[in-house]
């Protein structure tokens, strides 16, 4: 115990004497460059979990959300602008961002204890996640949908007449948002027993 | 160990002489007539999509009992075991929100006509009788009259006993 203490008690002399050999200027600077590199370093990281590529990585999300997707507008389209996963799924602004990256730790934990592992119990745990999902953009208003699809631009003429009926009612007014009326865009979806409007 | 190749040889041999056999019909004429000219083994360029009808504009039915076409566009709605995006319309309790037409009284009677509290399994698959529409020329000619040009041609003086 003694000697634990001696010892950081010597290190904090170390750390509290003044430099003797560099300018304060240079010491700062030098703080200020490795906190760019720390900082990109790890903003770097982020953004390489921030990839389709490294979502499929699990085969948990491959063989299941992934092949699902590939039938979906969002994949295929007649103007080739796709949706990738961090697309609906990670938010944009960094401290929500690393809020759901902090949540997404327990995907780790799921992947470890092989929660979804199979197909049989990826679909008998489908509802729960899709759940989660829908309370998610619930709550965010479809944020991650807005992002591409901004209703201030949508051209109601050139929708169907059920779309501009809809959009130009339920959605304009804020009475529902849009995960409320399109739900299963992207997947397959689970079992919708007891889900309002199904 | 140096017979070991010999069932192989034999076989592509025979292989060899079946397919030199010119009379063998690979090359039959496609069977159906839709497809001018060409054979089973010859592969055509396929014709161009097109998208489903979205006008929202109910059709006249051919006969009372024919099942409506759908009037929209149904794609990537899911109607499987677990989710039916049609009924979250046009079901009972959905279709005044909607404002969608509500599945008819038939829809939730079963086959020993027992009427169910919810859809019928046998009505359960939207699309077994109804369907969207292409804005195509048709492929074959249809001479179907409907039951009105058949009763005017029946009664008109002018026509009749034709
Ligand atoms: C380490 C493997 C792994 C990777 C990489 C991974 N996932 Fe998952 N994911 C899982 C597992 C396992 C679950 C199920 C967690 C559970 O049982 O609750 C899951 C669940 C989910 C859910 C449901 C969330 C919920 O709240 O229930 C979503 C959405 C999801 N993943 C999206 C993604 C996206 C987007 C990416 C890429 C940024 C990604 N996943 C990368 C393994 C992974
Ligand atoms: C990366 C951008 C992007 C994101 C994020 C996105 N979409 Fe899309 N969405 C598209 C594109 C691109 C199309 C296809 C446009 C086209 O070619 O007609 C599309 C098409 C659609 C369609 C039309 C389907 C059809 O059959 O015509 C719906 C509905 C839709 N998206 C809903 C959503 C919802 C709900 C969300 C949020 C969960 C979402 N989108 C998120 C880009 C996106
Ligand atoms: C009140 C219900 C409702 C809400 C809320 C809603 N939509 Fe829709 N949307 C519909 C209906 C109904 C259609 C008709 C076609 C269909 O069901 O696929 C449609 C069609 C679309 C289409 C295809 C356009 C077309 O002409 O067919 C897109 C893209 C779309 N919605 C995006 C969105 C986005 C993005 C939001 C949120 C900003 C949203 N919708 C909110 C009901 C809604
Ligand atoms: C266009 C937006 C969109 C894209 C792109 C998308 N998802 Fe989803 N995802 C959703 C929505 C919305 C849900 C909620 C359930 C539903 O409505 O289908 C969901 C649900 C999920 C779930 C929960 C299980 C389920 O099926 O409900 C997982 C896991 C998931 N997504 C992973 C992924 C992965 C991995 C990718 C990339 C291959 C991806 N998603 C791409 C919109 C999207």
């Amino acid at each position: 115990m003694k000697s634990i203490k001696s010892f950081f008690k010597r290190y904090w002399g170390v750390l509290r004497r003044p430099s003797v050999h560099y300018s304060l200027g240079a010491l700062t600077l030098g703080g200020f460059i490795a906190g760019i590199i720390f900082w990109g370093g790890f903003n770097t990281a982020l953004e390489a979990t921030n990839t389709e590529a490294f979502c499929i990585s699990c085969h948990e999300m491959e063989d299941n959300v992934y092949m699902e997707i590939k039938d979906t507008i969002h994949y295929s389209n007649r103007s080739g602008v796709r949706a990738t996963c961090p697309d609906c799924h990670v938010p944009h602004k960094w401290t929500d961002k690393i809020a759901r990256k902090m949540q997404a730790s327990k995907e780790v934990w799921g992947t470890i204890f092989g929660t979804i592992n199979t197909r049989e119990k990826f679909l008998d745990k489908r509802r729960e996640l899709a759940e989660h999902e829908w309370a998610r953009l619930k709550a965010n208003d479809s944020l991650e949908c807005r992002n591409c699809h901004d209703f201030g631009f949508m051209d109601f003429t050139r929708q169907g007449k059920r779309a501009s009926e809809f959009h130009s009612t339920a959605l304009a007014n804020g009475e529902a948002t849009c995960i409320d009326c399109h739900k299963g865009i992207a997947h397959k979806l689970p079992d919708m027993r007891g889900v309002p409007g199904w | 160990m140096k017979f070991r190749l010999l069932p192989l040889t034999l076989l592509a041999v025979f292989g060899l002489a079946i397919a030199a056999e010119t009379n063998y019909p690979l090359d039959a004429p496609a069977p159906d007539g839709r497809r001018p000219g060409g054979t089973i083994t010859q592969e055509f360029t396929p014709p161009k999509l097109h998208d489903e009808e979205n006008k929202d504009i109910r059709r006249e039915r051919n006969y009372p009992e024919q099942p409506p076409t759908i009037p929209h566009s149904i794609r990537g709605y899911h109607v499987d075991k677990n989710a039916n995006k049609c009924l979250s319309c046009h079901s009972r309790a959905n279709s005044a929100r909607a404002q969608a037409p509500m599945i008819s009284i038939t829809h939730y009677t079963d086959r020993d006509h027992q009427t169910l509290a919810a859809v019928a399994p046998r009505r359960y698959f939207c699309t077994q009788c109804h369907v969207p529409q292409h804005d195509v020329k048709p492929l074959v000619e249809n001479r179907f009259k409907n039951i009105d040009e058949l009763l005017y041609r029946e009664t008109s003086p002018s026509t009749s006993g034709n």
